[in-house]
């Protein structure tokens, strides 16, 4: 029977892909960001995780204003990065896990999540960069695991509600335990924290929620969900509504879970990044 | 339940919430932005940008905020953060340029106001 084995947060900004691709893990900006890596390279070395499910969101990339799925799941043997418009590093070709893809869009729309499957789907920063942060050689680590991402519409409202991707997340949950493969799984919910890029607002950061969310996540999602997404927008910034990849995550990971690392540093770019490593306990 | 209940415009200071209004207003702009994800059609804007702008119809709004790259002006046309930035790309913008543009700063007051967030 499939297991999973913890979920992992983290932000996925564009720079850190730069950072990384530059080595500056310990150059005075990054190293407080970076810091929170080793840990999690430890953690997965002994778990060695099969598959890694990445929710994430797609920045335009993958996905048009023509047609927008609020929630998306890639169902293709393989995922591709481009370079986004400003010109990102081609990365080797992620290796998917068709068969169980399906196995989960025929369990979540059978518990009636409407998902839209996605047989060829670019990935952009949001998926790529957590993959290069925890695998940092990639498709070269024996125990590179095979991806399978999972996209929700923050783009453009409405969006979500954080009640439906806690939701979404037991849902994956159950779809995931009911594959009849010895398989270990792990989970990454990849965005925020608080940040705005547009409008008189940008450069926003509330630390004092992010801190809230990072404390509830853990101990009591339920409450994060009488959050509106109004609220949200409001607390977290117009871009910080890809908390909502968290809340997808932790609902995957089943009722108790241990913290064994957490890390927030402001800012990295324009946004307040938090990491952690979320063990479940089931 | 009524529409007007999905009013998204009512009161975030300096946040425009792009929805369904937004996107119907921003839609050509948007697409334009879209193509540029590939190198191709960033060499072919930067080659005549009006012709660009009109092989993707732009109204006259967003021609001229293009035209003067002013990021508040895009958005008000319709402009979505995420397209946008890959506008901005073109011209080297990175976010902090777009946030400082945006507050009337400098890019380094602007950058000196996200530390000092940190604190
Ligand atoms: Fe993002």
């Amino acid at each position: 029977m499939a297991r999973i084995l913890g979920g992992i947060t983290t932000s996925h900004i564009p720079a850190v892909g730069n950072a990384i691709a530059n080595e500056l893990f310990d150059d005075p900006y990054w190293k407080p960001f970076f810091d929170a890596s080793p840990p999690i390279h430890g953690w997965l070395a002994d778990a060695k995780p099969d598959v890694v499910i990445n929710i994430y969101n797609d920045h335009g990339l993958g996905f048009f204003l023509d047609k927008m799925p609020t929630f998306a799941i890639g169902a293709a043997h393989e995922y591709r990065n481009e370079d986004e418009g400003w010109g990102i590093p081609q990365l080797p070709p992620f290796p998917g896990d068709a068969e169980l893809s399906w196995h989960i869009i025929e369990g979540m729309v059978a518990d009636e999540f409407d998902i839209t499957s996605c047989q060829e789907l670019a990935v952009d920063h949001g998926f790529t960069v957590p993959m290069q942060l925890f695998w940092p050689k990639l498709g070269e680590d024996p125990n590179f695991p095979r991806a399978i991402p999972i996209s929700a519409n923050t783009v453009q409202h409405p969006i979500p509600t954080l009640h439906r991707a806690l939701h979404f997340g037991k849902s994956l949950r159950k779809a995931i335990l009911s594959w009849p493969r010895d398989i270990q799984v792990v989970v990454l919910g990849t965005g925020g924290l608080s940040h705005q890029l547009d409008g008189q607002r940008a450069g926003f950061i509330n630390t004092e929620f992010d801190k809230y969310c990072m404390e509830k996540i853990v101990s009591d999602p339920d409450e994060l969900t009488r959050i509106s997404r109004m609220e949200l927008v409001e607390k977290a910034g117009a871009q910080g509504t890809e908390f909502l990849m968290w809340m997808m995550m932790r609902g995957a990971l089943g009722e108790r879970v241990n913290l064994l690392t957490k890390n927030y540093h402001v800012p990295i770019s324009n946004t307040g990044a938090g990491t952690m490593l979320l063990e479940c306990t089931e | 339940m009524d529409l007007a209940e999905f009013d998204h415009h009512a009161g975030i200071p300096g946040t425009t919430i792009f929805d369904g209004r937004q996107a119907m207003k921003g839609y050509a702009l948007n697409k334009m932005c879209y193509s540029f994800n590939s190198k191709e059609n960033r060499d072919e804007y930067l080659r005549d940008p009006e012709v660009y702008f009109d092989k993707f119809r732009l109204n006259e709004q967003q021609k001229q905020a293009c035209r003067d790259k002013n990021v508040l002006a895009l958005i008000e046309a319709g402009g979505n953060i995420y397209y946008l930035a890959k506008f901005a790309g073109i011209y080297r913008m990175s976010v902090q340029d777009v946030g400082a543009q945006q507050t009337g700063m400098t890019t380094e007051e602007f950058k000196q106001k996200l530390l000092d967030a940190g604190r």
